[in-house]
């Protein structure tokens, strides 16, 4: 990301915007700037903020004279008076910051299949997740605290140890060299995001185990984690094996995202193969 | 894709916050599946949805290239037809409601539709459970949100985090929902215009303006 310092008024709005906290006024030039290093290219300056067109050198001035007369310049806080924000294009490895940070952006040039995964939201179709089995979206960084990939391969490396199988579809597991050691690439090791996304399945009968261990390795990471886990209900429509585990286990789960069946498969390859397998 | 599972809050402060959403499997039911995507954000519209959102856009979108002007006039009223119209791709369509009986007769009709397409409901687990029975529907599958792990002490106060959370990749920054909370304390802004500049930063059109102007009054009310 870019800021044009011809255009940059130095107003300031965009350091609340930015959720890694990597602008800051400088000081010296008053104009806003970025620290590389805690931009994760998200895109929020750029594309959240709405902008006005306002001349640079006017603005200025006005807050110049209104800064002289102890006024306070209050523009609208989501706005960016004069459009500075430029987004630059990326190479990797920075553009895997890109990739895992900003949800709008589609990112073919890595091979990468997408940031995000169906998880369990599709598993009245795929049947990913079945019963006394347990899905696990074990999430970094998020919210706004930002996850190196270096602390991501500390987990998967951890989680390799134990008996898990990681989720072929998913983006981090993309990225890895090696399943069964949960390695990463090398290259990108070093670089920050936003948040990024672990799938692991596993019986029903570890859970508490990986739940322990997800636990063990945040205290070793400087970041934050989120966990879901997920399982298929019985054909009453219950959960009667993982939500009573989980209260047995002390977890207290407020929120969920619920998959009502209503999907069913209807792409003609597939059907047509299901159909000669029937036959 | 949407992210709505980590938001932050108690089983009850959900009461105002159903999500529906529709996704295609990729592989299994996305062949034509677009005009059912859009047909599915049409339906939610017409049950009053706090929020939409097509995976790309929510229907407060920010502004470009506005005119100083608007300072003074400006509104936030939501683009349902943008975000239909913008579905281009498979992906994840969403409508955020504000209430129990608006998500009920939403769903009611999807059902009816018979898409094909999977539809999962974020809220409460009981919540969603609710709505499902209404309809008859028996719920597939199930995924539980635990707490955030913060052994670091990242994460700011619950006023803070309950108006962040709701954008569930992380758009809406701590920093900003601390100063549009600051703004309304002072009186410098109205919680509905708080709101409105928060809305914006959510592409995915999940972030829930009903749900945020209820915790921003209930953290003004709390210091009073």
């Amino acid at each position: 990301m870019l800021i044009n310092q011809k255009k940059c008024v130095g107003c300031g709005n965009c350091v609340a915007i930015c959720p890694m906290g990597a602008i800051y006024v400088d000081p010296q030039k008053s104009r806003a700037t970025i620290n590389d290093d805690a931009c994760v290219e998200c895109g929020t300056c750029f594309r959240g903020m709405s902008t006005e067109t306002l001349n640079p050198t006017f603005v200025r001035t006005v807050r110049k004279v209104a800064k002289f007369l102890r006024f306070r310049f209050e523009p609208e806080p989501d706005v960016c008076p004069t459009g500075s924000f430029e987004m630059n294009e990326l190479e990797m490895p920075r553009l895997i910051r890109q990739i895992f940070s900003d949800p709008v952006v589609e990112h073919k040039s890595t091979g990468i299949k997408g940031r995000g995964t169906e998880e369990v939201k599709t598993n009245d179709v795929s049947l990913r997740v079945g019963t006394n089995e347990v899905g696990y979206t074990i999430e970094f960084g998020r919210p706004g605290v930002g996850v190196k990939f270096s602390e991501i391969q500390e987990m998967t490396r951890t989680l390799a140890q134990h008996n898990i199988t990681f989720e072929g579809n998913n983006p981090i597991t993309h990225l890895m060299t090696d399943v069964k050691t949960g390695d990463l690439r090398a290259d990108i090791l070093d670089e920050r995001i936003l948040s990024a996304i672990v799938e692991i399945k596993t019986k029903i009968d570890t859970v508490e185990e990986v739940l322990q261990v997800v636990s063990e390795v945040n205290e070793r990471i400087d970041t934050v984690t989120a966990v879901g886990v997920s399982t298929r209900c019985n054909d009453s429509g219950n959960d009667e094996t993982l939500a009573p585990l989980l209260e047995d286990l002390g977890y207290n789960f407020s929120r969920a995202k619920t998959n009502l069946g209503l999907g069913r498969v209807t792409n003609t390859i597939k059907l047509n193969k299901a159909k000669e397998s029937a036959q | 894709m949407t992210n709505t599972l980590h938001r932050y809050g108690t089983a009850d402060s959900f009461d105002d916050d159903y999500i529906i959403f529709a996704i295609p499997s990729i592989g299994n039911n996305d062949e034509g599946c677009i005009p059912k995507m859009k047909e599915f954000l049409r339906i939610c519209a017409k049950y009053g949805p706090a929020n939409m959102g097509n995976g790309n856009r929510g229907s407060f979108a920010p502004e470009k290239g506005l005119n100083p002007a608007i300072h003074w006039n400006r509104e936030a009223n939501p683009d349902w037809e943008a975000v239909i119209e913008g579905v281009k791709k498979p992906g994840t369509v969403a409508a955020v409601f504000p209430n129990e009986e608006s998500a009920k007769a939403c769903f009611e009709e999807v059902v009816k539709c018979d898409f094909g397409l999977s539809v999962n409901i974020s809220s409460s687990v009981e919540n969603a459970r609710e709505v499902a029975g209404n309809c008859g529907v028996k719920r597939h599958s199930v995924e539980y949100a635990l707490a955030f792990n913060d052994p670091h002490d990242h994460l700011p106060n619950s006023q803070i985090l309950g108006l962040s959370t709701m954008c569930g990749h992380g758009m809406v920054s701590f920093n900003l929902a601390r100063k549009m909370l600051d703004l309304v304390r002072e009186g410098r802004r109205t919680p509905d215009q708080a709101v409105a500049t928060l809305v914006r930063f959510c592409p995915c059109g999940v972030y829930n303006p009903a749900r945020a102007k209820r915790l921003l009054e209930a953290a003004i009310k709390e210091q009073r």
